[in-house]
Formats: C-alpha cells, sequence, structure tokens
C-alpha cells in the first residue's frame, strides 16, 4: 500500500513536471522542469531495484546534460520562448493525438491488469540475496564489462567523436581565439 | 508493518540528529575560522558575545533573521527564492550515506550510526556534488545583475571542471576496496589508512574539495575585488545567510567525505570501539576539525588564483594526472602485487 | 532489511507511466518550435523509454535491460554534446533559434 501512495505521488510529480516543461514560456524553467522530472525517474529506477542507474541518472542527466543545456540558455540569452508557431493546424492534431494515444495506454493497461499483469514479482522477494545483488554496479558491470564489452568500448569511441563535433561547432571561423575573447567578440 | 514504522521513525530521528549536528557544525566553524583567522593576523577576533565568543554564531543569527529580505525588480522571484534552498539541500544530504560511527546501544536498542548503507554510496556522493552546481548559477542567472550571473557562470564551470578530477580521484580507493559501500571502505582501513595506498588520489581529492566548496585559493564566484560578491550580490537576510550556511556545511561534508575515503574515517587504530563505540563519532569530529582548520588556514595564507590558470589547472594538471593515477591503481589492482594488497 | 512486499509497484504501473511521458514528450516536439524546447521534449521521450527498460527488467530479473539504459544514457549525453554545439552554431549565423524561421533550404 505504502509503496502505492508513493508511487503516486511520485507519478504526478513526473506528469505535472512534464506538463509544466511543454508549457513554460521560459526556457530556464522549462529546463528546471525537465529536471524535476528526471529526478522523479531515478526515484522510479530506486523503486526497480536499479540503485547503480538511479544514481547515474541523475549524475549524468541531472548533473551534466541539464547543466549544459542551463549553459547554453543563459549564454545565448534565449531564455524568452514563444508557444505561437506558423503552423496552424500542427497544435490540435498533437492534443488529439496525445488524447487518442493516453487513452489507448491506459486501454492497454486495464487489458493487461484484468488478464493477470505482467510477469509476477515473486522470484525477488523469495530470495532477499538476490534482492540485494539484482541491479546493484556489480551485477550492472558484470554483464556490461562481460556480453557488451564491444558495445562499451564503441560508446568510448563515439563519446570521442562527439566531442571533436562539438568543439569544431562552435570553433570560431578566426580560430585561435581564447574562450574570453570569443564571448566578448560575440557580444 | 510494524517493521516499517520502527525503520522510518528510526531514519527520521537519525536523519533529524545529522541535521542538526551539521547546522551546529556549521555556526561553530564561523566561530572558528574568525578567530583562527584573527589569531593567524596577530588580531583577536570575536570574543565579546559569552565566553570566548562562544556565543557570536547566535547573535550573527539574530542579526540575520532581523535584516530587510530584498528580492530586485528585474529578478525571476521564484527562483530567486529558490536558489538559497536549491544551494543548502544537497549540503544537508550529502552525509547520508557516510557511517559516522560503528554500532552502539541506544537504551538497549542496538543501532548502527549510520543513516543508511547502500551498496552505491559513492555514486550517490558523486550525484549529490553534480547537482549542487544549480543552487549557485540559478542564483547568479535570477539576479538579473551581471556580476552575479557572471560569478554564478565561473562556479558552476569551475565545480563542473574539478568534479572530473575528483570523481576519478575517488575512482582510485573503490577500485583499490573493490565496494562502493562507503562502509566496506570504512573497514578496509582498520590497519592502515587508504591515503598509504593511493597518496595522489588523496592529494588530489583534498585540491578539489577547495574547489568544489568555492573556498580559498579557488574562491573565483566571489572575488569581491573583480565581482563584487559573485552569485549572492543580490542576496540579503536570510537567503543570504542560507548560501553562506550552505559554503560551511559542504566544508564539513566534504572533510568527513575525505576523512572517510582516505583517512579511515571514524576509525583509529581500535580507539573507535571505546565508549561503547561512541568513540567513533568523537574521532571523525576530531579528523573534521583539523580539515577544517586546513580549510581556514589555506584561506588565511594564500592568494587567489587568476580564472584562467584555475581552468588550466584543473584540465591540464589535475585531470591527467587523476586519469593517470586510476589507470595506474587498475593495473595494480589487477597484477595484485603483494607489496599492495590491504592489510 | 525492508518488508519488499510493502513497497512493491507492479512494473505494469511503470510502464505505463513511461507510456504516458512519451506521449507528453511527443507533444512538446510537435508543439513547440524553439529548438532547445524540442531537444528537451526528446530527452523526456528517451527518460520515458528508459523507464519502460527498467521496469521490465525488473519484470524480468534481467540486468541487460538495466545495460540498455546506460547505453541510451551514454548516447543522449553525445547527442546533447553534438545537438546544443549546432544550436550555437545556428544561433551565431541567424541570431535565433526558432526552427519556423530556418527554412532557408526550402529553395
Amino acid at each position: 500500500m505504502i509503496g502505492y501512495i508513493l508511487f503516486g505521488l511520485v507519478a504526478l510529480v513526473a506528469i505535472v513536471s512534464a506538463v509544466g516543461m511543454l508549457l513554460s514560456t521560459n526556457a530556464i524553467h522549462a529546463a528546471l522542469f525537465l529536471v524535476i522530472n528526471l529526478i522523479c525517474i531515478a526515484l522510479f529506477y530506486l523503486g526497480l531495484n536499479a540503485p547503480f542507474l538511479a544514481m547515474v541518472q541523475i549524475t549524468v542527466y541531472a548533473g551534466a546534460i541539464m547543466v549544459l543545456f542551463l549553459f547554453v540558455i543563459m549564454l545565448l540569452g534565449a531564455e524568452q520562448v514563444t508557444l505561437k508557431s506558423q503552423l496552424k493546424w500542427q497544435a490540435p492534431l498533437a492534443i488529439v493525438l496525445a488524447v487518442v494515444m493516453i487513452a489507448a495506454t491506459f486501454l492497454l493497461f486495464f487489458n493487461v491488469q484484468a488478464s493477470g499483469g505482467l510477469s509476477p514479482l515473486a522470484p525477488i522477494s523469495e530470495d532477499p540475496r538476490q534482492t540485494e545483488t539484482f541491479g546493484s554496479p556489480y551485477a550492472v558491470g558484470e554483464v556490461l564489462f562481460g556480453a557488451y564489452l564491444l558495445p562499451f568500448e564503441m560508446t568510448g569511441v563515439l563519446l570521442l567523436v562527439a566531442m571533436i563535433g562539438a568543439i569544431i561547432l562552435t570553433r570560431n571561423e578566426a580560430g585561435g581565439m581564447r574562450d574570453e575573447q570569443r564571448a566578448a567578440s560575440n557580444e | 508493518m510494524i517493521d516499517f514504522l520502527t525503520l522510518t521513525i528510526e531514519a527520521a530521528i537519525k536523519a533529524a540528529l545529522m541535521i542538526l549536528s551539521l547546522l551546529t557544525g556549521f555556526a561553530y566553524t564561523t566561530l572558528l575560522e574568525r578567530r583562527f583567522i584573527a589569531r593567524i593576523q596577530q588580531r583577536v577576533g570575536p570574543n565579546r558575545a559569552g565566553p570566548w565568543g562562544l556565543l557570536q554564531p547566535a547573535a550573527d543569527g539574530i542579526k540575520v533573521i532581523f535584516k530587510e529580505d530584498i528580492i530586485p525588480n528585474g529578478a525571476d522571484k521564484v527562483i530567486f527564492t529558490l536558489a538559497p534552498a536549491l544551494t543548502a539541500i544537497p549540503a544537508l544530504i550529502i552525509l547520508a550515506v557516510v557511517p559516522l560511527g560503528g554500532d552502539v546501544n541506544v537504551f538497549g536498542y542496538r543501532t548502527s550510526l549510520a543513516l543508511t548503507s547502500t551498496n552505491v554510496g559513492v555514486l550517490y556522493i558523486l550525484a549529490v556534488t553534480s547537482i549542487s552546481v544549480y543552487g549557485i548559477t540559478l542564483a547568479g542567472w535570477s539576479s538579473a545583475n551581471k556580476y552575479a550571473m557572471l560569478g554564478g557562470l565561473r562556479s558552476t564551470a569551475q565545480m563542473i571542471s574539478y568534479e572530473l578530477a575528483m570523481g576519478l580521484s575517488i575512482l582510485a580507493p573503490v577500485m583499490v576496496v573493490g565496494s562502493m559501500s562507503l562502509a566496506d571502505i570504512i573497514d578496509a582501513q582498520k590497519n592502515v589508512w587508504l591515503v598509504v595506498y593511493q597518496p595522489i588520489a588523496g592529494l588530489i581529492f583534498i585540491i578539489t574539495m577547495y574547489a568544489e566548496t568555492n573556498r580559498a585559493p579557488f574562491d573565483l564566484p566571489e572575488a569581491e575585488q573583480e565581482l563584487t560578491a559573485g552569485f549572492h550580490t543580490e542576496y540579503s537576510g536570510m537567503k543570504f545567510a542560507a548560501f553562506y550556511m550552505a559554503e560551511y556545511m559542504k566544508m564539513i561534508g566534504v572533510s568527513v567525505i575525505a576523512a572517510t575515503l582516505f583517512f579511515g574515517g571514524y576509525r583509529l587504530f581500535g580507539l573507535e570501539n571505546l565508549l561503547g563505540g561512541w568513540m567513533g563519532p568523537v574521532i571523525l569530529i576530531g579528523k573534521v576539525m583539523l580539515s577544517l582548520l586546513l580549510f581556514v588556514w589555506i584561506r588565511a595564507t594564500l592568494p587567489r588564483f587568476r580564472y584562467d590558470r584555475l581552468m588550466d589547472f584543473g584540465w591540464k594538471v589535475l585531470l591527467p594526472i587523476a586519469l593517470a593515477n586510476a589507470a595506474i591503481t587498475a593495473v595494480l589492482v589487477v597484477l595484485d602485487p603483494w607489496w599492495y594488497r590491504l592489510i | 532489511m525492508l518488508d519488499q512486499a510493502n513497497f512493491l509497484v507492479p512494473p505494469i504501473y511503470y510502464v505505463a507511466l513511461s507510456g504516458i511521458l512519451f506521449i507528453l514528450g511527443m507533444v512538446g516536439v510537435l508543439l513547440r518550435r524553439n529548438a532547445i524546447l524540442i531537444f528537451m521534449s526528446v530527452e523526456l521521450m528517451l527518460n520515458s523509454a528508459n523507464l519502460a527498460f527498467v521496469a521490465f527488467a525488473r519484470s524480468f530479473l534481467d540486468v541487460n535491460g538495466q545495460v540498455f539504459v546506460f547505453f541510451v544514457m551514454t548516447v543522449a549525453a553525445v547527442e546533447v554534446a553534438v545537438g546544443l554545439a549546432l544550436i550555437v552554431a545556428i544561433f551565431r549565423t541567424r541570431r535565433s533559434i526558432d526552427i519556423d524561421e530556418l527554412h532557408s533550404m526550402e529553395g
């Protein structure tokens, strides 16, 4: 019962923050709503026996990605954003689509519930030792450096490529300028 | 159900005690800093309120409560109000995973002096330090003041840059011990402190500790000669006090973490078992006091870095050294030579 | 250890929630015309997919799902780094990141 109450509260916060992000006219506010949403998802990971992922979620998403967003918004001075669009038909269509899809989600949810839910949760609570280790850094690491070693190495290469790409994309044509000078010349 | 209730109440009591001790620690750290700096500068320091000035923090608190709370006209009011809280909360919660002592008996009820023990403790610390940049960035941005904005951005850039070196220096003891649980890391230091195995990582952690807390010589975000007061230029009253509080609680927090990771935590050659286990927290407090004195001493003696040199130092010196140290440690852990085994 | 049964919520609830969050992210991509906000909506969609992954990993007690989420996070970080660099480059030349105004390619 307590689990359901907690889940409901966090889910409510997650949905409200997502809607807040969609409707805010200030890019910084939108980013902060998204941070709340990401932290809610980290809490869900804790509830799903994935403590390692929960911590990585907060470190990577809330701590790195969203800070990058904030930095770009602040430095560009692009805080004010409008809700207006040149494609007038797109907004009503999007809302209709959303309503239909949310209805479909609920339909599926109640269907699955009626047919006895997904697979049962029993195994994990029967063996407390497994509860301790499932989703722990050790368990995730074992799979990550075992079966997924090659993809793991490739993400390393991907990160390197992204780093070089980001540097080249944001480099000034003049070249050789320091960050401060570049910022000054952009003002 | 009863089990759940007891555990909740126990956790709530522990959390309340931890927050209370952090707040008291903050109050008396300010006094310690002022008195100790005064000694170094051959002054007397605040000694009027109470014996040896012991009531000075209370006097400061009362003064700050009665100050006018000003919100600038152009400020984003919601975020301006939220920012001090966002700065203080990470400082309050960062110690949740750190064991402050062994098992003790309280009125016949046996409990451990740790809020929680989790196998992702080290990651939790990294996660909390990584979200602690928000408060300062948003404070700078929402003030609608160029100095505050620059201070906020400087501080964020600085904290993110030094976080990398800090994370890599934390990685080394984690690899040596083979666990991310802070309780395991402390247990591994029963006989020899980890700083003996990881002197470079220890040194890097101590350096980055100053950058993460925005303390001298890395106090660029509030460099008063260039930025008036940095990100908290526009803050007054209790909101300003919240930033002040967060800075000192962060100092205490990183000191506890440094002691836990590299200097044996609450353990000191078996002395922690005296007084039925209550000696552990006392030992930890002693270690934290030494670290805080070092903080103040460095502030009193070292000049501030120039901003570009600070960034160069973080990215071109600390980060490569920390990376190399992590790589060498990994090789040593795999080879497992007899002289590198934990005793 | 806590009595786990008190805290267990069946994964289907998480999956349903992840569906709702995904739809909200999709609406964001369709509604908003600002490149940064569209980007954030994409992040929301990625996260909801991650939530479904973790929920199913829990349901089948298979840690592979969690490893996938780890990879998705890495790729999301890469995507944000390059994407924001692109946004900065566009803002420099056009002084705007409204995608309605970026139609010089339509001829």
